[in-house]
């Protein structure tokens, strides 16, 4: 079987994304998101039969969903464990499960409250999947994901003579965006030397290299492509989809290439199941945990040869009149850090014509991407239904 | 807040990786070898994913290392590391054909180019964990 167009996004909804969601729980943040989602889906809440949880194990179950939202047959519950690239994984999954039958209407949420709740620091120490960089680099210093990035990006600097101001481009070229957006953090402009101006964090990464830790939450659901004709809004299709984990998963020390992540595996097998070229993309929603992750992302999809990525942002390329516009959303560098699921969301509105002003003209075919836990990636490549 | 600070993070060691810990306290750094195949390999884990085997010896790193990346920590993700701002993460590839993540002594990141020659050396910390760190091949 394959699963090319087999799946669609029917419907999207997020919350407001704030630094501070006023005590509010992961939960009621998520649970705002799914009735949203499954509003623009024009479906109820009890027609959801199948839950995937991208971050599993998060601050969120499944049966919570359940219990709030009153569904009345789970058919499939199951959750895709790949930190920020798991919301991506999350929709390769829910696609596989609707095209074989097993359930018909998927629901993803994720969200919480990374500002006001537990840090990112205190966080990573506490999850499984870091438990190797925790026995081994954690007692020397390297504690958190900017230190143990860091060192990609500045090999990245030492091979290919990648600058400071060219990472500075995907900041100021996302912060125009979010400002755009209307649902950001972030919205004063922010120039090139604001960005070298910014503290250092983890050298090569300065402040305004960095996501921003955020309150808030993003849902989507996704359906048997043949059942979402009917429904409220125009198809989102899912036509192609892919992960790939980077050699040396646990621990980007022992990375034989540090500067090539998990979805330089995942891309070709995702653009040939869509049957599309990069040279074909509209629009993308690049995973932006941090700036360097974007440009070397930029490269593993294809849009330019390893080394190129400093290049290829140069002088507005990932703006809306660019060459490729990026992160319309405003990202997690500007919009907030939702893992990626608010690109996922930001895909979907594209490609339907309703990203107000930050709208692509004419966005017709997308990708998303996911980018974590030390460098797995998922790529989805949508096209308009 | 209420709660102390928290300590520096100190290892949970498994049986597969004791060894590696009880290394470092005596100022050597051990890593593992499969058995069988010969192959070395860091960080410590049960299998060779060479050969599969399950029997695994140990070998003292010769203490060359080159560099391979860096950075430098300014902000503070962890209250214990506060004090030890800004310090330089170096990762160090080793002769023995694995990579070392350590901390900089008695040179500035700014002297740090992949290949530069480093020597592995040990330190305690104030938890009394030995751990590597590394020095310029060629002092000054």
């Amino acid at each position: 079987m394959q699963l090319a167009n087999k799946a669609a996004v029917i419907g999207v909804g997020d919350t407001d994304y704030t630094r501070d969601a006023g005590g509010r729980s992961a939960l009621s943040l998520q649970l705002e998101a799914a009735l949203k989602a499954i509003s623009d889906a024009g479906i109820q809440a009890r027609d959801i039969d199948g839950i995937v949880m991208p971050s599993p194990g998060g601050p969120v179950v499944a049966e919570e969903l359940v219990t709030n939202l009153g569904i009345p047959d789970l058919r499939f519950s199951t959750g895709t464990p790949l930190g920020g690239a798991g919301p991506v994984a999350a929709l390769q999954c829910a696609a596989a499960a609707v095209a074989a039958g097993i359930c018909s209407h998927v629901l993803l949420t994720l969200g919480r409250t990374g500002r006001t709740g537990q840090r990112i620091g205190a966080r990573i120490q506490q999850m499984p999947q870091f438990r190797i960089v925790g026995e081994f680099e954690a007692p020397s210093g390297a504690l958190a994901p900017a230190q143990y990035y860091a060192p990609m990006a500045r090999r990245h600097m030492a091979m290919f003579g990648t600058t400071s101001r060219q990472l500075a481009e995907i900041a100021v070229t996302t912060r125009q965006h979010a400002i755009l957006n209307g649902n950001a953090r972030m919205t004063t402009p922010l120039s090139i030397e604001d960005h070298q101006a910014s503290r250092m964090i983890a050298d090569p990464l300065r402040l305004f290299d960095c996501s921003l830790e955020s309150d808030g939450a993003a849902a989507v659901v996704v359906s048997a492509a043949d059942r979402a004709r009917d429904l409220r809004r125009p198809r989102v299709l899912l036509a192609g989809m892919a992960e790939g984990h980077p050699d040396s998963p646990s621990a980007i020390t022992q990375r034989a290439d540090m500067t090539r992540l998990g979805l330089a595996k995942a891309a070709p097998r995702a653009f040939a199941m869509a049957g599309v070229t990069p040279a074909d993309i509209d629009v993308a929603e690049i995973y932006d945990c941090f700036t360097y992750i974007v440009l070397c992302q930029l490269e593993d999809l294809g849009f330019c040869g390893k080394g190129e990525g400093g290049a290829f942002v140069e002088g507005g390329a990932l703006g809306l009149k660019g060459r490729l516009p990026v992160n319309t959303h405003g990202g997690l560098l500007s919009q907030a850090h939702i893992a990626g699921m608010n690109h996922v969301v930001e895909l979907v509105r594209q490609l339907r014509g309703e990203a107000g002003r930050a709208q692509v003209p004419d966005a017709e075919v997308g990708l998303v991407t996911g980018y974590g836990d030390l460098g797995d990636g998922t790529l989805a490549i949508m096209t308009r239904g | 807040m209420s709660q102390t600070m928290p300590g520096k993070p100190m290892p949970d060691p498994s049986p597969d990786t004791q060894p590696y810990w009880d290394g470092l306290a005596q100022g050597r750094l051990m890593l593992q070898r499969c058995a069988d195949c010969g192959r070395i390999r860091h960080y410590p884990q049960p299998m060779c994913a060479a050969c599969h085997s399950m029997a695994t010896d140990w070998v003292e790193a010769s203490g060359e290392a080159t560099v391979h990346s860096w950075t430098v920590a300014h902000h503070p993700f962890h209250a214990a590391f506060r004090a030890d701002l800004p310090y330089v993460l170096v990762t160090a590839d080793l002769p023995e054909g694995v990579r070392l993540l350590a901390q900089l002594r008695d040179a500035e990141a700014e002297a740090l180019r992949p290949g530069l020659k480093l020597r592995i050396g040990f330190e305690q910390n104030e938890a009394g964990l030995t751990l590597p760190v590394l020095r310029p091949a060629t002092p000054g």
